[in-house]
């Protein structure tokens, strides 16, 4: 009688606490999701650079992935940006000291017509290749809001930093050195 | 406590009210009242009676209803302040973030905003505490209905018939005297006609009918957690999508959460009445307010990249669907949905000029500038040409004598030009703006001359994905059925004794609605002559109303 009581007792602390244990671990479920829901779909330094397919003015592809083992300088613009266009002849130098250290920059208009942005890269005489997404995919996949926006990615493939806002051509400069492969 | 054991000899758990067996009444409280206590049928809640370990003390707080009351109170008051003040989405501000959002309450409400922002009423459904008092509102409830479920059942399920009289006296509805013999046998033919469940154990007789009812508040506390449960799924990824795309007539863009698919925009159309149809429809509608909607439309073509293929590749994308979305009609893909949500008519499309000498009026030709895609050089007949040198999408001035543009949208365009024809082979500069030329190079012979614009129009549309409107749905249905399990149906019981001494003692009572159960009763007593009853409650009500009166 008493063993029975005793089993009953335990049977019964047992239940209660798997059904609270499973209750509370539900609202910090739901708690976690909450206060990561936002920025789920944004990219994080140490993500996988999402893989795209570009192609540039010239009518070459450019596929991130095809990149690997070297640095990519990611940088997203705009024509009408001023501080795209400020940063741009600054990115332009370092790619000349860094492109043959295995450092790559890919320009990534967002969605702006050919001839706006042939005429940008004329003006300012890039030697770098110049993209346009123009269904803004890459954008998308990237949750690009504001420009310029800078994703440095290393060889290994990963973001190693996002930068948002103008670049001073030092900060350029270091920015290719962290991505430069070994 | 102690397990509780009636004069009967049976064995109760500790906290019962009436025995489980007999039906006396097991506390001093009970013992000295008229009526008993019926609810629960006087079974012990469980965790009234253990309230030792954490767990035990954590699982009573939760089984109190007035704690869930409690809850239940906090959440409205939460939500009645979150109404105060604009939620953080109606908020207006210029760059959207945490920052400026926080300094938009607190500028444009003071303290208050500040106040209100810290605690989180900005975005009530999101703050934790909020989540928290919801999901204690859960727990409260399934705590809560299984301790009160569990013994309600065993009880209602092992039934006596044969009750203590003390038990039957207290019932509301009782009565006492001679009848004939054949009472009983009568009674159950009765009573089995008005569709009664009919127990009868030696002089005894139970009659039952409607016990599902007391199942009633349960059933719609399980519809209330599979409701909750769904709203918790909305906050995992990949359940609820609801994400905004404006898209140009034109253009074709990617899918917001869904990179599978993009979405070209064929054309929008917004229709108003005329209010001249034939039927008359809104004719008055529109003589008072100049024009009545009568369609918003976007015609889109929908794509479905490669399996393999990468953001940003656009190459061999294959023709879902060609759909024309209109309000309430959304195109469906994929469990998708995607709706006509907005619209901004006429931004600029293409810009057509003339080329003209300026003396003659004389016109060399047309040219059509697309804003969109511009070409950089126009040929005219005759070997005119016009190249355009610079485009300027929204003109916003120059800096440095450089022209500028504000956004990448054809708001206010400007060109830059170079106009060559056979009478000026070396060429003519000039700077087109709307209404306005500017010839930076001095004087020149011909002139760009303004024809005419076309323009497209802007479709905003939401993409939305619910996969947890079954559950809500399913929910929502089981909360009703508990709800009219309850309202509408009613658990009856009589119980009937015959003594030896030919004695009859009845009693009756139901959950709700006893003029329906007296109604019963006063048939069964029709076809088998029970003895009188009365209603006790209002016996007791009549007393204490003459008291009362007596008083004055």
């Amino acid at each position: 009688m008493n063993e029975k009581k005793k089993n009953k007792k335990k049977n019964r602390v047992i239940m209660r606490s798997v059904i609270l244990f499973l209750m509370i671990a539900a609202i910090g479920y739901t708690l976690y999701n909450n206060a990561t829901a936002e920025d789920v779909s944004v990219l994080k330094v140490g993500d996988e650079a999402p893989d795209f397919k570009l192609v540039d003015l010239e009518g070459e592809s450019h596929q991130l992935s095809d990149y690997k083992g070297q640095g990519v300088f990611l940088n997203f613009w705009g024509t009408w940006c001023k501080p795209c266009a400020k940063e741009m002849p600054a990115m332009d130098r370092q790619f000349d000291v860094f492109k043959d250290q295995g450092v790559q920059v890919l320009a990534v208009n967002i969605a702006q017509s050919e001839f706006e942005v042939q005429s940008f890269a004329d003006q300012y005489d890039l030697s770098f290749p110049v993209v346009i997404d123009k269904t803004k995919s890459v954008m998308t996949a990237y949750n690009i809001i504001p420009l310029p926006t800078t994703v440095l990615v290393n060889p290994e493939g990963e973001i190693e930093r996002i930068i948002t806002g103008e670049m001073t051509e030092q900060d350029i400069e270091g920015f290719m050195e962290e991505i430069k492969p070994e | 406590m102690d397990k509780m054991q009636c004069q009967c000899g049976h064995v109760n758990p500790p906290g019962t009210i009436l025995c489980e067996s007999c039906g006396r009444s097991l506390t001093e409280k009970e013992q000295n009242s008229k009526l008993v206590d019926m609810r629960y049928e006087g079974t012990a809640r469980r965790s009234q009676t253990y309230n030792k370990s954490i767990i035990d003390k954590v699982w009573n707080f939760f089984s109190s209803v007035k704690v869930g009351v409690g809850i239940i109170v906090a959440i409205l008051v939460a939500a009645a302040i979150g109404t105060i003040l604009p939620q953080e989405e109606y908020v207006q501000v210029a760059v959207r973030n945490e920052d400026t959002i926080k300094a938009y309450y607190s500028d444009v409400y003071g303290e208050i905003g500040r106040i209100y922002h810290f605690l989180g009423f900005h975005d009530l459904y999101s703050s934790f505490w909020f989540i928290i008092l919801v999901g204690m509102l859960a727990i409260s409830l399934i705590i809560a209905s299984l301790d009160r479920f569990v013994p309600l059942y065993r009880s209602l399920k092992n039934q006596r018939v044969l009750r203590h009289e003390s038990f039957m006296n207290k019932q509301r509805i009782y009565g006492k005297g001679y009848a004939q013999e054949d009472v009983l046998a009568k009674s159950e033919t009765k009573l089995k006609e008005l569709k009664y469940n009919v127990t009868r154990d030696k002089n005894g007789l139970l009659a039952e009918k409607g016990r599902f009812s007391r199942w009633g508040p349960y059933v719609n506390h399980i519809g209330l957690i599979i409701f909750l449960f769904g709203v918790m799924l909305r906050m995992v990824p990949g359940f609820y999508v609801d994400e905004t795309l404006w898209i140009r007539e034109g253009e074709t863009r990617a899918i917001p959460e869904v990179p599978e698919y993009a979405l070209e925009s064929k054309s929008f159309e917004l229709e108003t009445y005329s209010g001249e149809e034939k039927d008359g429809a809104f004719s008055e509608a529109v003589d008072r307010v100049g024009s009545v909607a009568k369609n918003y439309q976007t015609d889109v073509i929908l794509y479905k990249k490669p399996e393999d293929s990468l953001p940003g590749a656009t190459e061999d994308m294959e023709i879902v669907e060609e759909y024309p979305i209109r309000v309430n009609q959304p195109l469906k893909f994929d469990g998708y949905a995607v709706y006509q949500m907005d619209f901004k008519l006429d931004e600029l499309k293409a810009m057509t000029f003339a080329l003209t000498n300026k003396e003659t009026e004389e016109s060399l030709g047309e040219l059509t500038i697309d804003l969109i895609n511009p070409e950089k050089l126009y040929e005219l007949e005759n070997g005119a040409t016009v190249e355009l040198k610079g485009y300027y999408p929204d003109f916003s001035g120059f800096e440095n004598g450089e022209p500028q543009t504000a956004t990448p949208l054809p708001n206010n365009p400007g060109f830059l030009v170079e106009m060559t024809t056979p009478e000026t082979p070396k060429g003519e500069t000039s700077f087109i703006l709307i209404q306005n030329t500017i010839e930076p190079f001095g004087e020149n012979q011909f002139k760009l001359e303004f024809q005419g614009v076309e323009t497209r129009d802007v479709s905003g549309l939401t993409i939305r994905k619910d996969n947890t409107l079954p559950i809500l749905g399913l929910g929502g249905l089981i909360f009703m059925i508990g709800v009219a399990q309850g309202m509408y149906f009613n658990h009856r019981r009589f119980w009937i004794q015959q003594k030896a001494n030919g004695e009859i003692i009845l009693a009756g009572h139901t959950n709700k609605n006893w003029f329906a159960l007296k109604k019963d009763l006063d048939q069964v007593s029709a076809y088998a002559s029970l003895p009188a009853y009365s209603d006790q409650q209002e016996e007791i009500e009549k007393q204490l109303k003459k008291e009362g009166e007596e008083a004055l």
